[in-house]
């Protein structure tokens, strides 16, 4: 029996900042101080808060060290683990009080006000050990479908709960497996979206990275209530831990007999391939994952005949996203009622978002659906780090767009972010701040579907194209009012004719911009100013000579040479020169050159 | 996307063509095997020159355009060989939005390499990679495994240094 348990993060946001090579430390700090037999050390995965990584948590005090580093390891160990004090220097600033209490980190902003449903188990349990999810009531789910339940309870349980697809669409999850389930074939597929592209997304990671075994069992859950015996889960191999910890999981699995031939003595059959993506954006898309999954080119198919119909290899399939898989188990063993209860009318349960971008607590945040955008960002997020102002947020990833400072009490749900011309997405959110220019924004998402375009069908290989290169024109302060409208036209035209969801909305990021900012653009096509003062073609720096206190050391830092002046004569920078590189901004000690 | 071809010489080696042959043996047969065959292949030589594709699409009994068209498709095939040490910037949304592409700017400056590219010596290659996850950090950059967070653009030097 231990009588402390150290929690340490074994997560990709922590392991990059050295995570496992404190747990290595850790052990054997633990080891010299002869307490092998009395404290336990455990790899978790994510606790959700990276901004503060690598972190640990000791219980029982629950003491939440943050930003902890090989160093502070020896200390902790001496000072907490054998005498019984807290290193105070290194808590989380919000879970210690002013009396000197350690707070519970549920009480932190952070936390509070979240409900984890889907990360429920991630920084909690190993991920490589099969029997730490068990106790956490893991494989019940599948045992209570397998011997109490019929397949198409299942699927009503599923249907009843209102849980809807996390990986963008929002499509009804029961629906889908009733549509796949009434196709009769001699082969059927289960398939587990774990192609999380969207840049700035990484909660399905943090689930396969925290709690691989969730997954396996919604497979094995769907597999049974559509009659399939073969699942695959197609996962990016950028993702090298999640890729690591499933094969894991999956060899356990077997070995435990919740996988493979005649699962729980029922005479149901099911067993998981891992698939690796190779980086490519449009495999995140259902046609395009399973021509992958087959070995070709991932181009989508049109649709129909749907996945459910004809999907992987020409049989009935369903694809479902990792985050929905992670709420599968919980809805069968606490009923459909339960998590109906939670979130808005027609978007029900919770939704992880990542946030990321210009906010205080980037990390993974699980809350109800219909939470407002203003408590994810200040209550949750902690604002915008450096008193700057909130501009927007966006989400939905490269298909999505922005919600503005208008919208800011918003629910959150499907429903809602379309009719403000955003979606949902997969849940990355991404902070902006004054300093960002939303055309340059938009150009940005451009580049990305631009590159990700597989070029199958025109509206979305040419017409993105030709979208970026009005961006550009625009950002280089080359533009028309008329190019605005022309940029929209073809927006329209793009969102209604290409072929996949892909190019449908790829023009969402200009359109959303559009619609909320269309000031900047005017500002940089008719005052040629960029607003926030990125777009470099559009600003200057200039030097206060108020401020300046003639002391050159900025003409030594200009690379270009653009700067005249010698000491304790007036400084000027010659425009023409000058390729903004900002190294004077930078090096002058006074502030007085600024961005203009 | 576009994808640049290697003009440097095939230098395979009779040791990994084995490998390759059992990768090949393995999963002949299997549904949907190329893909696999090709991520591992690229782990044996590091990339897939057309040497290599050849062998794949001999060894599967697929056209050697199938097997060119997969390779050119995803972005994690690379037709190049990579450099002793492998230089990746992040630009992810959260990372471009703190200034990823000024370290990828300096990197290319400080090397004379474009992205895609490898130094003459094999010491180096740049690529800009999607979003890595490690959103907390931004902007990020890898060398081989190695990351390093919360970049400003003056550390490039001392980072490259170390590698020099």
């Amino acid at each position: 029996m231990y009588r402390s348990q150290v929690l340490i993060c074994g997560g990709t946001g922590c392991t990059s900042s050295h995570s496992l090579k404190i747990i290595e430390a850790m052990e054997a700090e633990i080891k010299a101080a002869g307490l092998e037999n009395d404290v336990n050390v455990v790899k978790t995965g994510c606790f959700g808060l990276c901004a503060l990584g690598p972190i640990m948590i000791v219980y029982p005090e629950g003491c939440f060290y943050s930003m902890v580093t090989v160093d502070d390891v020896k200390e902790i160990v001496q000072e907490h683990l054998l005498k019984g004090r807290i290193v105070k220097r290194l808590l989380f600033k919000e879970t210690f009080t002013e009396s000197n209490d350690v707070k519970s980190l549920n009480e932190t902003d952070f936390y509070k006000h979240q409900k984890r449903v889907a990360l429920r188990n991630c920084g909690v349990i190993n991920p490589e050990v099969i029997d730490e999810y068990i106790a956490m009531d893991g494989y019940q789910a599948l045992g209570k479908v397998l011997t109490e339940m019929k397949p198409e309870d299942v699927i009503q349980t599923i249907l009843d709960s209102g849980l809807r697809g996390r990986g963008g669409g929002g499509f009804p999850t029961g629906l889908k497996w009733k549509l796949a389930a009434g196709n009769a074939a001699d082969q059927k597929y289960v398939c587990c979206n774990a192609d999380e592209g969207d840049p700035g997304a990484f909660m399905d990671r943090s689930v396969l990275e925290g709690d691989p075994h969730v997954v396996l069992e919604a497979m094995a859950i769907a597999g049974y209530a559509i009659g399939a015996t073969q699942g695959y889960i197609y996962v990016r191999a950028e993702y090298p831990i999640a890729v690591e910890r499933l094969q894991i999981a999956i060899d356990q699995a077997h070995e435990y007999g919740l996988l493979g031939k005649n699962i729980f003595d029922t005479g149901f059959d099911f067993d998981i391939e891992l698939r690796l993506g190779a980086g490519a954006f449009v495999c995140g898309e259902e046609t395009a994952l399973m021509t992958s999954i087959e070995g070709n080119r991932g181009e989508p198919r049109p649709r129909p005949p749907y996945p459910a119909v004809k999907g992987l290899f020409n049989k009935p399939t369903i694809l479902n996203n990792v985050e929905t898989s992670a709420n599968i188990p919980q809805i069968i063993l606490n009923g459909a009622d339960w998590f109906a209860s939670m979130g808005t009318e027609k978007s029900k349960g919770t939704k992880v978002f990542a946030l990321g971008g210009k906010i205080e607590h980037t990390g993974l945040v699980e809350v109800p659906m219909g939470t407002t955008l203003r408590t994810v960002i200040e209550d949750i997020g902690g604002g915008i780090p450096n008193g700057k102002k909130f501009k927007a947020a966006q989400t939905g990833g490269p298909s999505g767009g922005c919600i503005p400072a208008e919208h800011f009490d918003i629910p959150i749900d499907y429903d809602n972010l379309i009719s403000i011309g955003s979606m949902m997405g997969s849940g990355g959110l991404i902070v902006m701040d004054e300093d960002t220019c939303m055309v340059d924004i938009a150009k940005f998402f451009l580049e990305f579907t631009v590159d990700e375009s597989c070029g199958k069908c025109t509206p979305c290989r040419v017409g993105t194209k030709r979208l970026l290169e009005i961006l550009d024109k625009i950002t280089k302060g080359n533009g028309t009012l008329e190019d605005i409208d022309k940029m929209e036209e073809l927006c329209y035209y793009i969102k209604e004719n290409a072929l996949c969801g892909l190019g449908q909305t790829a023009p969402n990021p200009v359109l959303s911009t559009l619609k909320f900012f269309r000031d900047e653009y005017v500002a940089h096509v008719v005052d040629k100013k960029c607003p926030a003062g990125v777009c470099k073609s559009l600003t200057q720096y200039v030097i206060d000579d108020e401020k300046c206190k003639k002391c050159s050391l900025c003409t030594r830092v200009c690379p270009v040479g653009a700067i005249q002046g010698t000491v304790k004569n007036p400084h000027h920078i010659d425009q023409s020169k000058c390729i903004k590189c900002g190294a004077c901004a930078d090096a002058c000690k006074f502030k007085a050159i600024v961005k203009k | 996307m576009k994808k640049r071809k290697s003009n440097l010489p095939f230098k395979g080696t009779p040791e990994q063509e084995k490998a390759l042959m059992e990768v090949i043996a393995k999963h002949k047969g299997e549904k949907g095997a190329l893909m696999p065959v090709m991520q591992e292949a690229q782990e044996i030589y590091g990339y897939l020159p057309i040497e290599v594709q050849q062998m794949i699409a001999h060894g599967l009994e697929v056209p050697v355009e199938k097997v060119y068209g997969v390779a050119t498709f995803y972005s994690q095939f690379a037709l190049t060989p990579k450099g002793e040490y492998k230089i990746s910037v992040c630009l992810g949304t959260a990372c471009y939005v703190k200034g990823a592409q000024a370290i990828i700017d300096r990197i290319s400056e400080k090397l004379g390499i474009g992205p895609d590219e490898c130094t003459a010596d094999g010491k180096f290659s740049l690529e800009a990679c999607r979003c890595i996850g490690a959103c907390g950090l931004a902007p990020v950059m890898t060398v081989n495994d190695e990351v390093y967070g919360r970049l400003v653009e003056s550390d490039v030097d001392d980072i490259l240094a170390k590698y020099m």
